[in-house]
């Protein structure tokens, strides 16, 4: 029997270990992942078409059962027992904001998390605000979600997982059908939270401008982790791994 | 649906004044009351429908909703009409004769009941649906305390039928876009399978809203809609009317 010593490093935001996951079809989504993401880390995950990149966000927040492996965020581990404390935790952004936007109103939906968290009256209201501040849409709070653009409909889609405080945001493709403009808006709103962040993504100079490490992922295997220019920059690695930067696009030359 | 364009604001008109500003609870309340007294009242008491229909005009001018447009809108009642205008040619005796027409008495007196307080009935409710908005009738029906459930429901018709329609438009033009230009039935098979297509990918869609719910904390519970309260003088102001319709059918029921 020792004395417990101090942990010289902090406990990680994230860590998944051997995970693994087959669809019910039989399909194997995920053979092997290893991931620990350290708080206040942003980490692209890239990787081409069904790679397993949804797959693995599922399994961040237990939507999912691993196969095998283990997921824990901030130590605790993802299972059912302590699943309302693991959504608190973690924060999704989907693909399609019109997946994620339900309520009548603005206000509503981004009070949908924090009141299933169980605030209420004066504390849900300054959640809500926060969040709506945070994105610059607190305008828009008693406008229909449907009466939104799309670009402002996907900031409210962030604004109601930032509404529920998570220490670990995660974004499924942030950028999709977004238009210059509003994914520069999007990319100034993400670099002003203080929070981890996991970003799924095909848009590789955003993941350059935003995350200092990426993460590619490929049938289910993390083929490579390191600073984001290096891998960027790895024209082979890039090649086997189905990516390609835009033309004209040198990620060490910016 | 993307973009900002194609919405359907349905019945609502945006305009800035008293009605517009109640509580919707209140509204609804009233709207349902207002309709109850017209349905009470004698189908003979001309002069109670007849303040009625002030009234009914009263908070359409206080509103902004100018008459004809109220009376555009009356054009939903168009199919009850239809039947009503059946009675008098169907009933029974005794008939008399009008304009070469012999007509049922009680099938006239059937058609009046039928026509006025329809008429008064829809009125008030077109009234309800042009200075409240969708998100705030399901606040006040929520507030009234009618089953989070239904409110529930209905939130995602609007929410969805929105997306769904959307999602249909796109692929009808895509279709047309391949030159598709159906004329004869057995041509419609292409609009048979997009609306079984339509219908896989709204199911998928549900099933992502739930996960994306799930996300959230939901654990099948939805928490109560963000309202406030009506004063006692706006519940005093919007019970005016219908107290008023309520009275003059009273009176004319003791008069009888």
């Amino acid at each position: 029997m020792t004395v417990p010593t101090p942990n010289p490093t902090p406990t990680p935001a994230l860590e998944v270990e051997g995970l693994a996951y087959a669809y019910p079809d039989g399909h194997t989504a995920l053979r092997q992942v290893d991931l620990v993401v350290q708080p206040g880390e942003r980490v692209a995950l890239l990787g081409p078409n069904g790679a397993g990149k949804t797959t693995l966000i599922l399994h961040l927040n237990g939507i999912l059962q691993a196969a095998g492996g283990e997921v824990r965020v901030g130590g605790l581990p993802v299972a059912k027992a302590h699943l309302k404390e693991i959504r608190r935790r973690v924060g999704v952004v989907f693909q399609d904001p019109d997946d994620q936007l339900f309520m009548p109103t603005v206000r509503d939906d981004v009070a949908f998390g924090p009141a299933n968290l169980g605030l209420r009256g004066d504390e849900l209201d300054r959640r809500v605000h926060a969040a709506l501040a945070a994105v610059g849409m607190t305008e828009a709070a008693d406008r229909p979600p449907h009466h939104l653009s799309f670009g402002q409909r996907r900031r409210v889609a962030v604004a109601t997982v930032l509404a529920m405080d998570p220490q670990l945001l995660v974004l499924d493709e942030p950028t999709s059908n977004l238009d210059p403009a509003a994914r520069r808006d999007l990319a100034d709103i993400l670099q002003s939270l203080p929070v981890t962040a996991i970003v799924a993504t095909h848009d590789l100079p955003y993941a350059l401008e935003l995350c200092p490490r990426a993460v590619i992922l490929n049938e289910g295997v993390v083929v490579a982790d390191g600073p984001t220019p290096e891998i960027l920059a790895d024209a082979p690695l890039m090649a086997a791994n189905r990516l390609e930067l835009p033309y004209g696009f040198h990620p060490t030359h910016t | 649906m993307s973009g900002g364009h194609g919405h359907a604001h349905g019945l609502y008109l945006p305009r800035h004044s008293v009605v517009h500003r109640l509580r919707p609870h209140a509204k609804v309340a009233a709207t349902l009351a207002f309709v109850l007294a017209v349905v009470a009242t004698p189908r003979d008491a001309f002069w109670v429908f007849g303040l009625d229909a002030v009234l009914v005009a009263t908070v359409a001018l206080l509103a902004h909703v100018s008459l004809p447009t109220l009376a555009r809108r009356l054009a939903i009642e168009a199919p009850f009409v239809a039947f009503a205008v059946f009675l008098p040619l169907v009933g029974e005796a005794p008939h008399t004769d009008v304009a070469g027409l012999s007509l049922s008495e009680p099938g006239l007196w059937g058609a009046w009941n039928i026509l006025v307080k329809g008429t008064l009935g829809v009125a008030a409710t077109v009234l309800l649906a042009s200075t409240t908005t969708i998100a705030e009738l399901l606040t006040g029906l929520d507030r009234l305390r009618v089953p989070r459930a239904f409110t529930a429901i209905a939130g995602f018709m609007v929410r969805y039928g929105q997306v769904i329609v959307g999602e249909g438009r796109r692929m009808r033009i895509a279709r047309l876009s391949r030159g598709y230009d159906p004329r004869w039935i057995w041509q419609a098979r292409a609009v048979a399978s997009s609306a079984g297509t339509l219908f896989i990918r709204s199911y998928e869609r549900g099933e992502r809203i739930h996960v994306a719910m799930l996300s959230r904390g939901f654990t099948g519970e939805l928490p109560a809609a963000t309202h406030d309260r009506a004063d006692a003088r706006e519940w005093l102001a919007v019970a005016l009317v219908p107290a008023l319709a309520a009275t003059a059918a009273l009176t004319a029921w003791l008069a009888t």
